[in-house]
């Protein structure tokens, strides 16, 4: 039998239903590359092969049975460390939620288990989801098992926040992993590793149960290794949620269903605002070899502008740290997560003990420019305005989408960097996010698919950024693009 | 705007958060960094433009008004809701004395 973990969601899901193996036989292979890798590539924090194993006997009975298997049945996968789950340790990958141990299970956690997936282990990530390079974790770094072609061994990033389901999808470790996307979070690491994630439009998938970062962007999604995988993990994925107020009352489209590469009669823009000094020349041709991709599938490429794209990011470093200062107020040592209460410190010195403990630099950066922006005096200056601009920056989106139905752009304007060469500079490490962070701050559905490999073999994405709830264009574009594309790279296994 | 030492231990404070004399210092440069790129948002003029309240339309709904509408968050699991308590005393969350 041709090895197992080679296959990705679809492959598994109807060669279980087939009888071609069974789900246990699944779990037992990506259980078994998922230990043989946690030395070398950190890309879990727990790991739970009981779990996966349950999960595809249960598959199994029911194929016995003659049940149905459900849209994920027999399928292990890899969840961030930002889903609550069931007595199974959930920190966000921080030392303040060390041990906790949910007494729920988040909504979309339990929509895949529902869908008939396993899990296979809480990935890795940045702490609380802040950071592009997974090197803020508090169960440190996740190494990419990608490396340069120059013989040189250097550890490389795997992007972040999502660097574990990045790294592991990637290396074969699961074929599909949760993820979430606050200002690029699952498409800069899709993109750094030579996979394709969708973050689909804010409210698809209920926000219940995931660790808050910031509110008004925060957004779950898949990664994969093929726009299939995505669109029908994204369907187990999604759907209206009556505890999350901010989730779409909407019926979930079959994307999988409606897959189709032929993009006659579409129209595809070119925003001229992202063709930015810094970026890569190597990112510029691979953009350039899309646009040409996207003409031969029959779309008209037509320029376009988005006039207010240099301030998304500056506007998204207001916005994402006010919301992440008030979300994290309930981390005080009281009623989960560490404490820290020194001899005689009254309540307030714990509060202060507890957080100055318990969170990472990077997370105490962003609460402290969060409480400054929010700050009296400073509120209108800061946070309104910000808020202002994001409106300016929605409307470039909504007026672009008059005259087109998808927009490409690069994912990052980089390929993946080494670990420990942004970590000094706060302000380089946000720009990574300079192509991503326009499409959060207007709640659109955006995907990254690989497009190819730079000079130094690394891959390259390219993003496709939607209409509000047309994740299927979304999908059709990435797909027009993967089947030209041909991306069969994967990194040769080193760990 | 520019912030020095004293603001920042005044945002710290604010935001519940123990910071060192060494830590403080170190803030100060990186926290002025990141406040004058930001900066740049004031010379967009916004003149007439609303604040954006929700990037998705939406209407906020209300549950019906009964008790245990959800009966996960409706009451009756103390017992579940103590579980991850770092100090759970007598069925409630124990701190340290707060009234003398």
């Amino acid at each position: 039998m041709a090895d197992l973990t080679d296959l990705g969601v679809a492959a598994i899901r109807d060669g279980v239903a087939k009888g071609l193996f069974t789900a246990v036989e699944v779990a037992e292979a990506f259980n078994a590359n998922v230990a043989a890798a946690q030395a070398a590539l950190n890309a879990f924090i727990v790991t739970t092969p009981d779990a996966a194993i349950e999960a595809a006997k249960a598959t199994d009975a029911r194929r016995a049975a003659g049940q149905p298997l459900g849209k994920m049945g027999g399928v292990p996968i890899g969840m961030k460390d930002l889903f609550a789950t069931r007595g199974v340790q959930t920190t966000a990958a921080s030392h303040i939620l060390e041990g906790f141990e949910p007494e729920y299970e988040s909504t979309v956690s339990q929509k895949l288990w529902d869908a008939g997936a396993g899990m296979l282990g809480k990935l890795n990530m940045d702490q609380f989801a802040m950071g592009s390079s997974n090197e803020t974790s508090y169960f440190g770094n996740v190494i990419s098992p990608w490396r340069r072609n120059d013989g040189g061994n250097a550890p490389l990033a795997p992007g972040g926040s999502s660097g574990g389901s990045s790294a592991a999808v990637s290396a074969r470790l699961c074929p599909a992993a949760t993820g979430t996307d606050t200002g690029g979070s699952i498409r800069q690491p899709a993109a750094f590793t030579g996979i394709s994630g969708i973050k689909p439009t804010y409210g698809r998938c209920s926000r219940w149960g995931i660790v808050a970062f910031a509110s008004s962007l925060d957004q779950a999604g898949p990664m994969a290794r093929d726009v299939r995988d995505c669109a029908i993990m994204l369907e187990a994925m999604a759907g209206f949620d009556p505890k999350d107020a901010t989730s779409l009352n909407l019926p979930v489209p079959e994307w999988e269903a409606g897959l189709n590469a032929d993009l006659r009669g579409k129209k595809v823009g070119v925003p001229r605002e992202y063709r930015m000094d810094g970026t890569d020349a190597d990112v510029l041709a691979s953009w350039d070899q899309g646009i040409e991709w996207l003409k031969d599938a029959g779309a008209e490429v037509i320029d376009i502008s988005l006039p207010h794209t240099k301030y998304a990011l500056p506007a998204y470093y207001i916005v994402a740290p006010a919301e992440a200062s008030s979300n994290l107020a309930r981390y005080d040592g009281v009623r989960y997560g560490l404490r820290d209460l020194p001899d005689g410190a009254n309540l307030q010195e714990m509060y202060a003990a507890t957080r100055a403990a318990g969170f990472g630099a990077e997370v105490k950066r962003r609460i402290l420019i969060g409480t400054y922006v929010l700050s009296a005096g400073f509120y209108d200056a800061y946070y309104t305005q910000a808020q202002k601009v994001r409106t300016l920056i929605s409307h470039d989106f909504r007026n672009a989408f008059a005259e087109v139905d998808v927009i490409l752009a690069p994912t990052a304007p980089t390929a993946a960097f080494g670990l420990g060469d942004m970590v000094s500079d706060p302000l380089a490490m946000y720009l990574n996010d300079v192509f991503a962070v326009p499409a959060s701050l207007a709640g659109l559905p955006a995907m990254s698919v690989p497009a190819g490999l730079n000079r130094e073999g690394l891959p390259l994405g390219l993003q496709i950024v939607g209409k509000p709830f047309d994740e299927q264009g979304v999908l059709n574009a990435g797909l027009a693009i993967e089947s030209r594309a041909g991306f069969a790279a994967r990194p040769e296994r080193w760990w | 705007m520019s912030v020095d030492t004293a603001t920042v231990a005044r945002i710290a404070s604010l935001a519940r958060l123990k910071v060192g004399e060494a830590e403080l210092e170190a803030m100060v440069p990186e926290l002025n960094g990141i406040l004058a790129w930001v900066e740049q948002l004031g010379e967009v003029d916004v003149t007439g433009i609303e604040p954006m309240t929700a990037v998705i339309e939406n209407h906020l709904r209300l549950r019906d008004d009964v008790i245990d509408a959800d009966p996960l968050t409706g009451g009756g699991v103390r017992e579940a809701v103590l579980a991850n308590a770092p100090a759970a005393e007598h069925g409630f969350f124990g701190v340290p004395k707060v009234i003398e």
